[in-house]
Parts: C-alpha cells; sequence; structure tokens
C-alpha cells in the first residue's frame, strides 16, 4: 500500500487525526519554547508564588513563582527528546534483533528468538533503575533503557513478520532474479515490514513519554535545572494538599501527549491492515502499555 | 502436557540463568571498582582494599557470580553495603506491604477491565458502551503517579475518607488502619491497570462473539448476548489469562512509583531508595526477585493456558 493512502486513512478516522494533531502540536510547542515562552520558566518570582490561573499567568504559578505555562512548553522539549531519543535507539535494537532473529542460521535464530522473549520479562523501569544505581539516573538513562526495552519488544513483535515475508513469493523471485541478500533485505523486506514497526514505534514513544515521568518524578530523570512534566509533578506534589489545581496541568499534558501517540498507533494498525475490513474489528496486537513506567 | 511442562521449565531455569548473569554483568562488572563507588574519591588504599575483602570483590568474576547464585540458591541474598542487614530479611519484611499491595491492584485491576471490557463489547454500537471504551483508552495514558494524586486531592485531601500518604508503625497489627493505608494506591494502580487491560477484553470479547460456537447458540434461539455469556466467555478467559504475566509486570512497576507517592515502606521504595543509594548488593538481589518473579508467573501463566486450552490439549 503506498505511503498517501495510510496517510490519508490515519487522517480519515477521528483518533487517528486527533493523535497526529496531539503529536504535531507537542513537536511545534517544543520547537517554539526553544525561542519563546510567555515567561522565563526558571525565573523565580516570590511575590507571585502560588498565583492563580488568570492574566500574566494563564495556568498559575509553583512555590516559587515559576510560570506553570512555560515550564509546560519548555518541559515538551525534554519530552520529545526523549520519545525521540528512544525511538532511534529502538528501531537500531529492533531490527538488528529482528533480522538477527528471523535471517540467519536456524540455532543463533532460535537462540535470538530465546533471548528476545526472556528480555521482555524486564521492565523498562528496572532496567533504567539498574544502569542508574551504577551510572546515576539522568535522560540520557531513560533514552538507553526505553530504547532498550521497546527495542526488545519490536523485536518481537517484527521478527515473525519478517519470517513471513521472507517466505513471500516476491522475495523468491527477487532471490531468483540475481538481488543479493541484502539489496533484498532493502528493497523488499524492510518496506513490507515497515508498517508493523512504525505501528510499534508510536506506540514506543507513548511508553518513552510515561517513563520519563514516572523516572524524573522518582529522580532518576531530567535534572533538577532542566524542565520536566515529570519533575514539575514531583514539585507541585508536595505541595498537593494546599495547592490541589496546579498539579493538574502537567498531569494533563502527559496524558494529552501519551493519549495522541496511542491513538496515532492505533489508527496506522488500522490504516496499514490490509486483512481489516470496514466495520470489522482489527485483530492485530494491542498496544503494550504495561511495559510501562 | 508434561512434555511441555518440561520444556517451559527448561525455558524458565535458562531464563532466570540470563536474567541473573544479566544483573551481574551490569551491576559488577560495567561500574568498574565498585570499592571505589562505596569508598568515594577520598578513601585510602587500606579502606579499598577492607571493602574489596568484605566484599569478596578480590576474587575472580566468575567465582563471585558462583557464590551470588549459590547464595540465592540456599536463601541468602548478601548483605547490605551501608547498613549490613542481609537482603533477604529486609525483603521479606517489605513484602509485608507491597504482596498485599500487588494482590490488592490485581483483584481491582480485574473488577474493573472484566465486566466492563464485556459491556463495552457488547454494546460498541451504543453511546454507554463507545463511552466505556474512550474512558478506558483516556486512562489508560494516565501517568499513574499523577492518578494517584487526583485520588488523594478528593479522596484524602477534599473529603478526608482515607490517609493521604504513610503506613501504620504497627503494621498489620493494626490490621484497619493497614487496610486502610493500602486502599488508595490500590485503587490507584488498579484502576490504571485495570484500564490496559479493559482494553484487551473488549476485542477479545468481540472476537469470540464472531466464534462459530457462539454464532450457532445465537441462531438456536438465544440472544446474541446469552449465547456470549454462557458459550463465548470461556474463551475471553482464555485469552485474557494470556496477557496476565504482563499485568503483573505492570501492577509491580506501579508499585515501585505508588510507593514513592504514598510514602509506603514496600519494596518498590526500598528499591527507589537503593538505587539512589548505589546500594549495589541490595539493588542487585532485589532486580532479581522482582524480574525472577515475573518470569515465574509468565511459566505459570502458560501452564494454566495450556491446561485450559482444549484445543491444545486434544493437539497432543
Amino acid at each position: 500500500m503506498r505511503r498517501a493512502q495510510w496517510a490519508a486513512r490515519v487522517w480519515a478516522s477521528g483518533p487517528g487525526r486527533f493523535g497526529v494533531i496531539v503529536v504535531l502540536a507537542i513537536t511545534v510547542t517544543a520547537i517554539v519554547s526553544l525561542l519563546w515562552t510567555p515567561l522565563d520558566p526558571q525565573r523565580v518570582d516570590i511575590a507571585n508564588r502560588w498565583a492563580g490561573p488568570g492574566a500574566g499567568h494563564l495556568l498559575g504559578t509553583d512555590g516559587s513563582g515559576r510560570d506553570i505555562l512555560s515550564l509546560l512548553m519548555a518541559g515538551a522539549r525534554t519530552t520529545v527528546l526523549v520519545a525521540v531519543g528512544a525511538g532511534v535507539i529502538a528501531t537500531v535494537i529492533g531490527l538488528v534483533l529482528a533480522a538477527l532473529g528471523a535471517l540467519t542460521p536456524r540455532p543463533v535464530r532460535e537462540g535470538v528468538t530465546v533471548l528476545v522473549d526472556i528480555l521482555i520479562a524486564f521492565p523498562v523501569l528496572l532496567i533504567a533503575m539498574m544502569i542508574s544505581a551504577v551510572w546515576g539516573g539522568s535522560l540520557l538513562v531513560v533514552i538507553a533503557s526505553v530504547g532498550i526495552g521497546f527495542g526488545v519488544n519490536i523485536a518481537r513483535v517484527t521478527r515473525p513478520e519478517l519470517r513471513r515475508i521472507l517466505r513471500s513469493d516476491f522475495v523468491l523471485a527477487g532471490r531468483a532474479s540475481g538481488l543479493t541478500p541484502s539489496q533484498n533485505l532493502w528493497r523488499h523486506l524492510l518496506p513490507n515490514v515497515a508498517p508493523v514497526f512504525i505501528v510499534q514505534l508510536s506506540w514506543g514513544m507513548a511508553v518513552a513519554v510515561l517513563a520519563e515521568a514516572g523516572l524524573s518524578y522518582l529522580g532518576f530523570g531530567a535534572p533538577l535545572t532542566q524542565p520536566s512534566w515529570g519533575l514539575l509533578l514531583a514539585d507541585l506534589q508536595r505541595f498537593i494538599s494546599v495547592h490541589p489545581l496546579s498539579v493538574l496541568w502537567p498531569g494533563l499534558a502527559i496524558t494529552l501527549t501519551v493519549l495522541g501517540f496511542n491513538l496515532l498507533g492505533d489508527a496506522l494498525r488500522d490504516a496499514t491492515d490490509p486483512t481489516l475490513s470496514r466495520g470489522s474489528e482489527p485483530r492485530g496486537t494491542e498496544p503494550p502499555a504495561a511495559v510501562t513506567a | 502436557m508434561i512434555r511441555y511442562a518440561l520444556t517451559r521449565l527448561a525455558l524458565l531455569v535458562l531464563g532466570l540463568f540470563v536474567a541473573s548473569a544479566l544483573i551481574f554483568t551490569t551491576l559488577r562488572i560495567l561500574p568498574g571498582d565498585i570499592a571505589q563507588l562505596i569508598a568515594g574519591v577520598n578513601s585510602t588504599p587500606e579502606q579499598l582494599a577492607g571493602i574489596r575483602e568484605r566484599l569478596g570483590l578480590d576474587r575472580p568474576l566468575p567465582v563471585q557470580y558462583g557464590e551470588w547464585i549459590g547464595g540465592i540458591l540456599t536463601g541468602d541474598l548478601g548483605r547490605s553495603q551501608l547498613t549490613g542487614t542481609p537482603v533477604v530479611s529486609e525483603l521479606l519484611q517489605k513484602a509485608e506491604v507491597t504482596v498485599p499491595l500487588g494482590i490488592l491492584s490485581f483483584v481491582i485491576a480485574l473488577l474493573v477491565a472484566l465486566p466492563f471490557g464485556v459491556y463495552a463489547a457488547v454494546r460498541r454500537h451504543r453511546p454507554d458502551g463507545v463511552a466505556v471504551s474512550v474512558g478506558a483508552q483516556a486512562l489508560a495514558a494516565v501517568p499513574v503517579v499523577w492518578a494517584g494524586m487526583m485520588l488523594v486531592v478528593v479522596f484524602a485531601v477534599t473529603l478526608g475518607w482515607l490517609p493521604a500518604q504513610g503506613f501504620p508503625r504497627a503494621g498489620w497489627a493494626d490490621p484497619a488502619a493497614a487496610f486502610r493505608a493500602l486502599v488508595l494506591p490500590a485503587v490507584t494502580i488498579g484502576v490504571v491497570e485495570g484500564a490496559v487491560l479493559l482494553r484487551f477484553v473488549r476485542s477479545a470479547t468481540l472476537q469470540a462473539m464472531g466464534q462459530e460456537f457462539v454464532r450457532t447458540a445465537a441462531a438456536k434461539g438465544l440472544t446474541r448476548t446469552q449465547a456470549l455469556l454462557r458459550h463465548g466467555l470461556p474463551s475471553v478467559g482464555l485469552s485474557v489469562v494470556t496477557v496476565l504475566g504482563v499485568q503483573v509486570a505492570g501492577i509491580m512497576v506501579g508499585a515501585v512509583v505508588i510507593e514513592q507517592l504514598f510514602s509506603l515502606p514496600g519494596i518498590g521504595r526500598m528499591l527507589v531508595e537503593d538505587t539512589g543509594n548505589r546500594d549495589l548488593v541490595k539493588v542487585q538481589g532485589e532486580l532479581l526477585v522482582l524480574t525472577g518473579l515475573v518470569l515465574v508467573i509468565g511459566f505459570l501463566v502458560d501452564l494454566v493456558h495450556r491446561l485450559l486450552d482444549p484445543r491444545q490439549r486434544e493437539a497432543e
């Protein structure tokens, strides 16, 4: 199926359109925040601490008078950075493991498959804490652990797909007409696993957003000087009994972003599944949200 | 069946071995000199040697790994580098909070997911069914820590029904207070994880509704809902069993964050503290126990699934 067709189908479905808009909005916000935020997100203004939502501070201020809207906009940078970084690492690990599990001689192939099944048992959060215990927490640790955790997940889903395509007629025809294995890989295999892969990636980015928030909340993610939604939650939580409303905003931002990535993934799955007819239910895998943070 | 169980058991043992080797490699070999890490930058060579001897770091790595595994088999996970307390006794003590929390969360997740998931499937073309699906989709996107904060705002801060934080000092000697302390944390994890599971139950139910035996039952005069409830539910249950392992992992991860939010003295909070303190021996033991738990539950889930599924039984 052509790419333009997928895009049109995703856009045509309500949830898909919602997902696209949310993901674009977060990305644009992150980029805009590099150049402009309503106020300096780290500017302390004790006179205006805990200001309510209103003119001047659209979403109010926190305990040191920082503008919450500006903090959220700047926090989007951290979120996008982690989602993209983890996506890149997951892509590399996922493709390498899937290729090793599908294209190599049988003993290697089966070994890799068993290894992937075992690695699945490591939740992302535990991987992150394992690495943090050694090197201390940082965004890099978050990116690496989500990348590893999700890469393994992608490998598990992509490998059978690769095997299936490997046995199909057009790959055989390609081989018969003289393509080398690597030419065949680039020309026939990768384009055909791309749909499964992109769907997984979208869901993986949802997990990345949750993981960043969770780990930053626990103190193993973003450094205190960097605006992050998870850190903001941890900051505001200490005053939750006095200023409950302020906690609403970072939580909503995270939820909206995760929902956007999840719905985008769902819509991509529906749009790229050729077996799916109108009105029937998708038979594909559910988003592995429980791999989560 | 026995042959399958044995193969699966071998895979479990292999899994535990690979997991332990990975944890050992990451925590013991990658950091370089642990003694330096513990003693800090201003340590004397004598201090370092003392630490190395105390922890057995002066011996070859395979020997150290062997000793760790040997210890585990005899129920010994070593001692904390900071306090010297045995890791096992502390784990058992903290489990008094985490195990009830996990079980309670799991029950709540099932109570949310099963009825509402089936309902959402049966009434998928009606507004209420759609509302349940949309609600679950949104809830599944909520970070568990924020869900906890919202529940605290409503039920602890505003209504004052339940404690916002903490666990009674007397522990389970004061069962009412201990239970009250766990209600909000368990509801938080249970509802969020339940929403994730709900979506799975819904699609499993939809699949069951398309099965021939359900359609036949409907053709013989039952309503579609009756046919589903009488004949389709076993197949829904079977599909749901396959994801329970993932569910347990989700609850475990939720517990790590939620114990921090609610200041509960459980295994999750201990892991967070030990990770912050870089108490590597303890972290090593805790990670092995947690990943081991996920692997063992995965094993049990597979066995149960095999036992329950008549098609797989007959295939042998």
